[in-house]
């Protein structure tokens, strides 16, 4: 129940965060924070809690086995921690930066939102569980992308996001639902422990690629990446933690949930690696180019989550620690760096570092925060993604997979960018003279430095002490991920090896590159603007976008022609061809001819109104077809008669009097003989009737030889007299079983009164407002 | 009487179809009557025919003998014939309406609800 608590408590206190920022202002933020923190409290208490796992149950949906389900294990605990952790610093940190922002109560009440669906998402159990708080995600960070929906970037930004990931999410929903069938199982728990049998199913690569695009577009991994660039738009609290510590990492967590399932095989190695290293390599490469603080961090985040995808896809028990260990020191820096870049956009106004120097003296902390982000950026040691590079490094080498060499070369190519990116990040802005911001910077106000610098402090800590971070936090998620018990010693010197020796090279590599950085870009920048401009994803993004609109106009053209006979022509010929269709896959209808015992009378009836509906529709004069509807109707009344049902003949000989009556009175206002068409079009028209009425007639003598359920005539038979004491069965059926049917009727009658009364009295207006 | 209906639903349906098919208004109403009074009937023939045996339980009696016109379909029916009454009346005066608005009964004079440059 707790866990349900800490789960779901993200969602009330997003209920009444407006209510509080209304009353409080900003610091209705600090007292915000206390929910995220408690949750953090929680999660703690689980890590060192006696039970590895906790989980919690209800029943959803029965008849689909869908539970609402909750299970929280070591990888569920390590992001529910960051969710939370950077959470609370994030809440904190946008009551500094939004400070006097007129929608902050609508902020935390999306901001929260976001933290509830983000929690949900990663300590749901089951499948249909998973995605309802996945596609709640994408619909938080749309509003949250979306937050400054007075520009039209922010909008088509956070449109764009949505687009690409609740994509995505289609195709997961896919996948999860085949995943579902393939393990007979909708508890995630159950299905990574049944070993084998998603992989060794028929369904297995069906699966696979629709969970991978749903990762890979929510984790921006090539080519869906380019929408993570744009939502820079948002505002930076949102890009700190929607785009570097959670949201962006759901698509890696799902993978890596998966993982014990569906992990292992050549397909997913291949895949993911791929995938991921390709992410890597253009995320770093991408970076060179870009001066705007939160466009190269965007880009690095890039980097990130390819390393993490291509290490889930390497798969080796060293492999995952080091997907788990940089996962965790990842989301510690680049928080932390994305909150300094809006700290810096803050106090100086810009975020262009050809426009920042110097900043180091007016705001010391924010920059000592941006030099160990910086730092842990480029993996220099002590800090603690320098162990998760060296995980990372020897996870490559030993890797055997066919493909070692050219993963090793996409880490060695892309380790380098990364430093040039955290010397611009770092160097240019805060130490290099020069630049002259728009405004006189000062340090951020406590709120915007102290979480970052908690963050910072913490890549510091887990660096110099790895243990401290190692057995309650790390062991357990690895574990988690693998799906088998193993040990994680991590350490900041492994002694003169082989990973050291390329981190070495990899860090003097880029060292070299930072300081020929700009022969670098004027070698790369042509080239690279050119083939954004004509091949890149952005443009088959607007290019989708352009068709989807093309194809629906066409359509709504093609359909919606305003054509009233094409339309029954249409309705007409589905009809014969979907009838046509059961009735062939069924292997025919069985027919009954039958006409013995038919009266001459009733030869004669059917003669009548045969004869009438067939001069009806050959007519050429309205008032000969009128006379001829007549007769089809008091036709059918007597039909009624002979065939035991008076009150249906009564009430068709009244209804077809008014009817002829109506029929003359409207016929006499309108103009002088009736359209004829072509011999061709008629000739085409009778032929489609014709196959409408052969339809009708196969259909009825189909139907009436067949057995019919009676049990409800026999009810009323049985019923009529001794519980409504009426003796007419068909009348005590419409005033007294069905009355509410026949109190619709009459409402229906009332409103088609209502409606001609309307019509005729409507005088028609034109534009200028004259009378017609 | 049944095969014999069958063939007379069918060709109402026809002519109904066909007169539906026709671009003026007035053929298009007659149509619909003509289709109305086609789905009663096969509604009515549906579920089988009897004859000469309305649905009433003689006096003294409690419960409907056997055999009996099945009263279900008739309920169906009845309330069917009223309802189509009220479809068709509203489209007579439907257009009625749509000549007087727009000058003309046919219906390929109707393919937008705007006024066009010059129409009334």
């Amino acid at each position: 129940m707790d866990i349900a608590l800490a789960v779901l408590g993200g969602f009330a206190a997003a209920a009444v965060a407006p209510l509080v920022v209304a009353r409080a202002g900003h610091y209705g933020g600090y007292l915000l924070a206390l929910v995220p923190l408690a949750v953090f409290a929680f999660y703690l208490s689980l890590a060192f809690g006696a039970d590895d796992v906790a989980a919690v149950s209800w029943t959803w949906i029965d008849a689909l086995g869908v539970d609402f389900s909750f299970r929280i294990d070591g990888l569920s605990r390590l992001f529910g921690l960051l969710i939370s952790g950077i959470g609370a610093i994030i809440v904190v940190y946008a009551a500094g930066y939004l400070k006097g922002d007129p929608k902050l109560g609508r902020f935390y009440l999306f901001l929260l939102s976001f933290m509830g669906a983000m929690l949900g998402l990663t300590a749901a159990d089951n499948l249909v569980t998973l995605f309802v708080f996945w596609e709640l995600t994408s619909v938080t960070s749309y509003m949250l992308i979306g937050y400054k929906h007075e520009y039209q970037a922010s909008r088509d930004a956070a449109l764009q996001a949505l687009l690409v990931t609740a994509g995505g999410g289609l195709a997961m929903l896919a996948g999860l639902v085949l995943l579902g069938i393939a393990a007979d199982t909708q508890s995630i728990a159950e299905i990574n422990a049944a070993g084998d049998v998603v992989r060794d199913h028929h369904l297995y690569v069906p699966i696979l690629v629709l969970l991978l695009i749903g990762a890979a577009t929510k984790s921006a991994q090539f080519p869906f990446h380019f929408w993570l660039p744009g939502a820079m738009e948002a505002p930076t609290p949102v890009s700190a933690y929607l785009h570097s510590a959670t949201m962006v990492k759901a698509g890696v967590f799902l993978l890596a949930r998966v993982n014990p399932s569906l992990g292992g095989t050549t397909e997913w190695t291949a895949a993911l690696s791929i995938a991921g290293g390709a992410t890597m390599l253009l995320g770093a490469y991408l970076a060179l180019n870009q001066y705007d603080l939160k466009r190269i961090l965007a880009y690095t985040t890039l980097s990130a989550l390819g390393t993490l995808v291509m290490l889930l896809g390497v798969g080796t028990e060293l492999a995952l620690k080091g997907m788990v260990t940089f996962l965790l020191a990842h989301a510690l820096y680049k928080g932390a760096l994305f909150m300094m870049a809006g700290a810096v956009d803050h106090e100086a106004g810009t975020r262009d570092v050809r426009h920042l120097g110097k900043l180091a003296r007016a705001m010391p902390i924010t920059a000592a925060v941006a030099v160990i982000g910086a730092l842990s950026l480029g993996g220099f040691p002590p800090l603690f993604s320098f162990i998760g590079k060296e995980v990372l490094l020897e996870a490559t080498l030993e890797n055997e997979w066919g493909a070692f060499w050219l993963l090793l070369a996409v880490v060695a190519v892309s380790s380098p960018l990364l430093v040039v990116a955290a010397g611009v990040i770092a160097i240019r802005p805060f130490f290099q003279a020069g630049g002259e911001p728009p405004k006189h910077p000062h340090e951020a106000p406590p709120s915007m430095w102290a979480g970052p610098g908690i963050l910072a402090l913490g890549s510091v800590v887990l660096g110099l002490a790895p243990v401290l971070g190692q057995g309650w936090l790390i062991e357990p998620a690895a574990q988690a991920v693998a799906g088998e018990e193993f040990e994680v010693r991590l350490a900041l010197w492994h002694g003169f090896n082989l990973p050291l020796a390329v981190s070495a090279m990899t860090i003097a590599a880029g060292i070299v590159a930072y300081l020929f950085r700009e022969q670098l870009r004027a070698l790369t920048w042509p080239v690279e603007s050119r083939v954004a401009g004509t091949v890149g994803p952005t443009r088959g993004y607007e290019g989708f976008l352009v068709g989807i609109k093309r194809g629906s106009a066409w359509q709504t053209r093609k359909l919606q022609h305003g054509r009233l006979r094409r339309y029954v022509a249409t309705t007409a010929l589905a009809t014969v061809g979907l009838v046509a269709l059961a009735a062939f896959t069924n292997g025919g209808v069985p027919l009954a001819f039958d006409v013995g015992g038919v009266h001459f009378y009733e030869w004669f009836l059917g003669a009548l109104v045969l004869g009438g509906g067939v001069l009806t529709a050959v007519a050429r004069n309205r008032f000969f077809a009128v006379t001829a509807v007549g007769v089809v109707g008091v036709g059918v009344a007597l039909i009624f008669l002979v065939f035991s049902a008076p009150d249906l003949a009564m009430t068709q000989l009244l209804v077809d009097v008014l009817t002829v009556i109506l029929f003359v009175l409207v016929f006499y206002h309108l103009p002088g003989p009736m359209l004829q068409a072509r011999r061709g079009v008629l000739v085409r028209d009778a032929a489609l009737s014709l196959a409408v009425g052969a339809t009708m007639t196969l259909l009825v003598l189909g139907v009436v030889h067949a057995d019919r359920p009676t049990d409800v005539s026999e009810f009323y038979a049985a019923a009529a007299y001794a519980e409504a004491f009426g003796r007419n069965v068909v009348n005590v059926i419409l005033v007294d079983f069905r009355i509410l049917d026949t109190l619709g009727e009459v409402v229906v009658l009332g409103a088609a009164a209502l409606g001609a009364y309307a019509l005729l009295k409507y005088r028609a207006r034109d534009p200028e407002g004259d009378e017609q | 009487m049944e095969t014999v209906l069958a063939f007379v639903i069918g060709g109402l349906y026809a002519a109904g179809v066909f007169l539906m098919l026709r671009r003026a208004l007035a053929r298009v109403v007659l149509g619909i009557a003509i289709l109305t009074n086609a789905t009663n009937l096969l509604i009515f023939t549906a579920a089988g025919l009897t004859r000469g045996e309305p649905a009433f339980i003689d006096e003294g009696e409690t419960l409907l003998s056997e055999p009996y016109g099945d009263p279900l379909p008739q309920a169906l029916v009845l309330t069917a014939i009223v309802i189509g009454f009220g479809v068709l009346a509203f489209a007579m005066v439907l257009i009625y309406r749509a000549y007087r608005s727009v000058g003309s009964e046919d219906s390929d004079h109707m393919t937008t609800t705007e006024f066009e440059d010059g129409e009334r």
